[in-house]
């Protein structure tokens, strides 16, 4: 790939976000626009799974919402993301927590990491 | 105005829309070009640009070319192309052309050679399905039957056959300009381009549909 494409990718990347893992419970603060008006909507879950490369990295946060599980994937240099909140580190021994899904209640848990 | 340039298609990226959409653009380094001739109707018929673009050793180009290239001062060229404009008035030779002849928002129809395949058979040249792979068949990616039999004892004509693919000039149409940088000379349009990365386009104003 040309350095001039490495520079352009690297210009629309954010600096801000915080270094959040596989495990760790998050709030995502997405803005959303309806018609005119612009509100902030939080979405709080666990990140099961980080991947890509540079601008086009994302992240996928699970939550259960009334029983339902409920995921999303974010890119994570979008402009659209207000900003990204860590709430817990979890402690996990792997990188993609999709053995989530078919747990429920407390075998679904994450437990803490302490350090 | 003119309304085209001739530019080397870098790559692709994702770039972030003012809404925050993510969208799959092309960055094309877009001159910077130089008028080599300027076409009239009093001279030849129809008024044109003719635009040159990159650079080429002297001693891999015709002297007829560099005798022509001298008129305007600049070069020698790895690409020369001609552009239509409507009123040739205001171009002069060796005028200076940059990626801020396109503005954001603007459509365009991008022009280039597409990367060559080589001889190719009939699946991926022409998406045809191919035969079972096991149970005693032989037939896995033939293209199956070519016609009927002693009526009309030919092949229809055009009938879709393996063979060459690739290398030919391909346009995609009303593609939409989503960057213009003039300072580094770089165009971002939304969507594919023809041609491997490196390989020169060509990018003029859509038609009108």
């Amino acid at each position: 790939m040309s350095n001039v494409i490495a520079d352009l990718e690297k210009e629309q990347m954010r600096t801000d976000m915080p270094d959040f893992k596989p495990g760790d419970t998050v709030n995502v603060y997405v803005r959303i626009q309806e018609g005119e008006k612009e509100r902030v909507q939080v979405f709080k879950g666990a990140v099961i799974s980080k991947r890509g490369g540079g601008i086009r990295s994302t992240f996928t946060v699970r939550k259960v919402s009334y029983g339902i599980g409920v995921e999303r994937i974010f890119p994570l240099h979008s402009p659209s993301l207000e900003k990204v909140e860590i709430v817990t580190r979890g402690r996990v021994r792997r990188a993609k927590l999709y053995y989530l899904r078919k747990r429920v209640g407390k075998a679904a848990k994450i437990r803490e990491r302490m350090d | 105005m003119l309304k085209g340039i001739i530019g080397k298609k870098l790559g692709m990226t994702s770039f972030y829309s003012p809404d925050g959409e993510q969208w799959a653009v092309t960055v094309v380094e877009a001159g910077p070009c130089y008028v080599t001739q300027v076409k009239t109707p009093k001279n030849d018929g129809y008024s044109a640009l003719q635009l040159g673009y990159g650079y080429r050793r002297p001693k891999n180009i015709t002297r007829p070319v560099l005798g022509h290239l001298k008129k305007s001062g600049k070069g020698p060229f790895k690409v020369l192309k001609e552009f239509r404009v409507e009123d040739p008035e205001g171009f002069e030779l060796g005028q200076e052309l940059k990626a801020d002849v396109f503005e954001i928002g603007e459509r365009v129809d991008v022009t280039g050679r597409s990367k060559g395949r080589g001889f190719t058979g009939v699946i991926k040249r022409w998406n045809f399905g191919r035969g079972p792979m096991s149970h005693g068949s032989k037939s896995h990616r033939k293209p199956g039957s070519i016609g009927m039999s002693a009526t009309p004892s030919r092949v229809a004509k055009g009938k879709k056959m393996p063979g060459h693919m690739g290398a030919a000039n391909v346009k995609v149409r009303n593609l939409r300009v989503v960057e213009v940088r003039p300072e580094d000379n770089l165009i971002f349009i939304k969507g594919a381009l023809p041609g491997p990365n490196n390989g020169v386009v060509f990018i003029k104003k859509t038609k009108k549909v």
